[in-house]
């Protein structure tokens, strides 16, 4: 009797430590109060700020393609520019409210995402990361030769975008931009966050772990890529649109091949498939950026460079990676 | 209803010249303890590939349960009862073992395509999933990286995968490969208290193992079926001590 009350303890311990993995953690809460603090603490840098919050929308979208699914892509640029562009449109042509266009941007990018990922899904390995390449050059070059609606190479210009709700306009010290950005990036990341716990990322993990298996365990691995493809786009897209509305611009840059790397290389700082390396890859990469571009206004690529080679040498798994390491 | 729980009938599959399945007529009973066994390259690999469709047969059918699944998808067998484990192991590697069960269980259940639900909440399938690694042993360390276990243990995780989709037919793919000749007395032991009414295919080469479990014995030379018989027979049998047997190292 004894030997069984105490197997069934031992028994119920592993199951509810496995279960309280996916439970909120406190420590969840850390960026969140960051970034209210920094609200407050640091209010000349609250455009700079709202930029930072954007761009962790972007590389956490990022994080859900490449860290989970396993997808490696070097395209994913293509829906931040499409979020950029719809919602950059809508405000210089008379539309200029900014929940439905960013909500627009969100919709059409994960459209892209979901039309481009049923053909390029089908391949693996370096030919996929050669159409993720291919896709986001195309529409780089599509919104080039666009020049009437986009503005082509100049960027788009006149970007009207009325205040929030109609109570909130966005002011030149980016306070209204910073708490839009954070709201939207705090609705991105319980998605994310969702989507990483449930037994769909669950699945998704162990098709990134052993593809083979996954199909021989029954699982519809294509479409349940193509899902997380979809869905990871409509958040690039919803970034795209945050910057484009509180920056009021657009410009080809959206779209380029150096943003879709930067997002890798933010993401490798902060340490990929952990869902919080975009909160911290970010941060350190636009703030050095910043900083060494203050400094150094000619070679501060090289600085950027030199921290990269760092992380990668010293922090195999980014930062967070590290974190995890060093911790007893 | 009939009592086959997998047929084959003129299995063919060949890549250009290269014939590594031809015209194969194999029938596996209900809870048969069947092996299969040939030499290296005879296609006994190819034939489970075939069979559980992550190779398109080039002619022939398949049925499971009388039903034909030639022309089903992998995922739609594994749905219809369908499990293998493979040769080297296909883990989860990085997930801890227990993790590497639920999620076979998840799929079964129909439950790992969902987004609302939080993956700890699904408490049933936890629980079924640890109680598959008690019957194998391998409970106390439900919560490590498979990465972590001795090889021996990770063997059991790939036989306890299949094992959590409930499978009717399974195909265990050299259950004992890479495993040191001690331990592979606890593999021969799991395989032994599998449920009676799970029919199995073993592959394999450990000749030991075969004859301690199969009942049943097909001999696979170049993607041919030579002969098929109790353990008894085919050990008489003189073709198939010259073409496999008497390929062993002399001890």
């Amino acid at each position: 009797m004894a030997a069984g009350a105490e197997h069934s303890a031992v028994r119920d311990a592993v199951i509810d430590a496995f279960a309280r993995r996916h439970r909120l953690h406190p420590l969840e809460a850390l960026p969140w109060l960051i970034a209210v603090a920094a609200y407050f603490a640091l209010p000349g840098y609250l455009s700079l700020g709202a930029q930072i919050l954007a761009t962790i929308l972007f590389v956490l979208s990022a994080d859900l393609v490449l860290g989970y699914a396993g997808i490696v892509t070097l395209g994913h640029a293509a829906f931040f520019g499409t979020g950029a562009y719809v919602a950059g449109i809508l405000a210089a042509n008379g539309w200029g409210e900014p929940i439905s266009g960013l909500i627009a941007a969100a919709l059409i990018a994960g459209l892209v995402g979901f039309l481009s990922g049923l053909i390029i899904l089908r391949t693996t390995g370096l030919a996929l990361l050669m159409q993720t390449l291919v896709v986001a050059t195309t529409l780089y070059e599509a919104a080039n030769k666009a020049g009437r609606w986009t503005g082509g190479d100049d960027g788009l210009q006149g970007m009207q975008v009325w205040p929030i709700f109609g109570l909130f306009r966005f002011d030149m010290f980016g306070r209204v931009a910073y708490a839009y950005c954070l709201i939207v990036l705090f609705l991105g990341w319980l998605v994310a966050r969702r989507i990483v716990h449930s037994p769909f990322g669950r699945a998704l993990i162990g098709a990134r772990e052993n593809t083979a298996r996954m199909h021989a365990i029954g699982a519809p691995v294509a479409r349940r890529r193509l899902v997380i493809y979809t869905i990871a786009a409509a958040l690039a897209g919803a970034s795209g649109a945050l910057i484009a509305q509180t920056t009021s611009f657009v410009g080809l840059t959206s779209l380029s091949l150096e943003r879709s790397g930067n997002a890798l290389i933010m993401l490798i700082i902060g340490g990929v498939g952990r869902l919080y390396g975009a909160f911290i890859g970010v941060p350190v990469f636009m703030i050095a950026q910043d900083r060494f571009s203050s400094i150094d206004p000619v070679y501060w690529y090289f600085w950027l460079g030199l921290l990269m080679i760092a992380v990668v040498v010293f922090a195999r798994g980014g930062l967070l990676g590290l974190i995890e390491r060093l911790r007893p | 209803m009939t009592a086959l729980a997998l047929e084959t009938r003129g299995l063919c599959k060949s890549f250009g010249a290269l014939t590594v399945a031809s015209e194969i007529d194999f029938r596996l009973q209900r809870g048969a303890r069947h092996a299969l066994i040939g030499p290296n390259g005879a296609g006994k690999t190819s034939f489970v590939n075939l069979v559980t469709g992550a190779l398109r047969a080039s002619g022939g059918t398949i049925h499971l349960d009388g039903a034909d699944i030639t022309d089903l998808a992998q995922a739609a067998r594994v749905k219809r009862g369908l499990a293998r484990t493979f040769q080297i192991n296909a883990l989860f590697r990085r997930l801890c073992v227990l993790e590497n069960v639920v999620l076979a269980i998840a799929e079964r259940e129909g439950v790992a395509g969902g987004l609302l639900r939080p993956a700890g909440r699904h408490r049933a399938i936890i629980e079924e999933a640890y109680g598959l690694l008690e019957t194998l042993g391998i409970a106390d360390q439900a919560l490590l990286p498979v990465n972590g276990l001795a090889y021996g243990r990770q063997r059991l995780v790939e036989i306890a995968i299949a094992l959590g989709l409930a499978p009717k037919v399974l195909l265990l793919d050299e259950p004992a490969a890479g495993v040191p000749s001690g331990e592979s007395g606890i593999i021969v032991s799991v395989i032994e208290r599998l449920p009676a009414d799970i029919a199995l295919l073993i592959i394999e080469h450990d000749m030991d193992l075969v004859f301690r479990l199969a009942r049943t014995i097909t001999v696979l030379v170049q993607g041919r079926v030579l002969v098929e018989g109790t353990p008894e027979a085919i050990a008489a049998d003189p073709r198939v001590r010259e073409v496999y047997l008497g390929e062993r190292a002399p001890r």
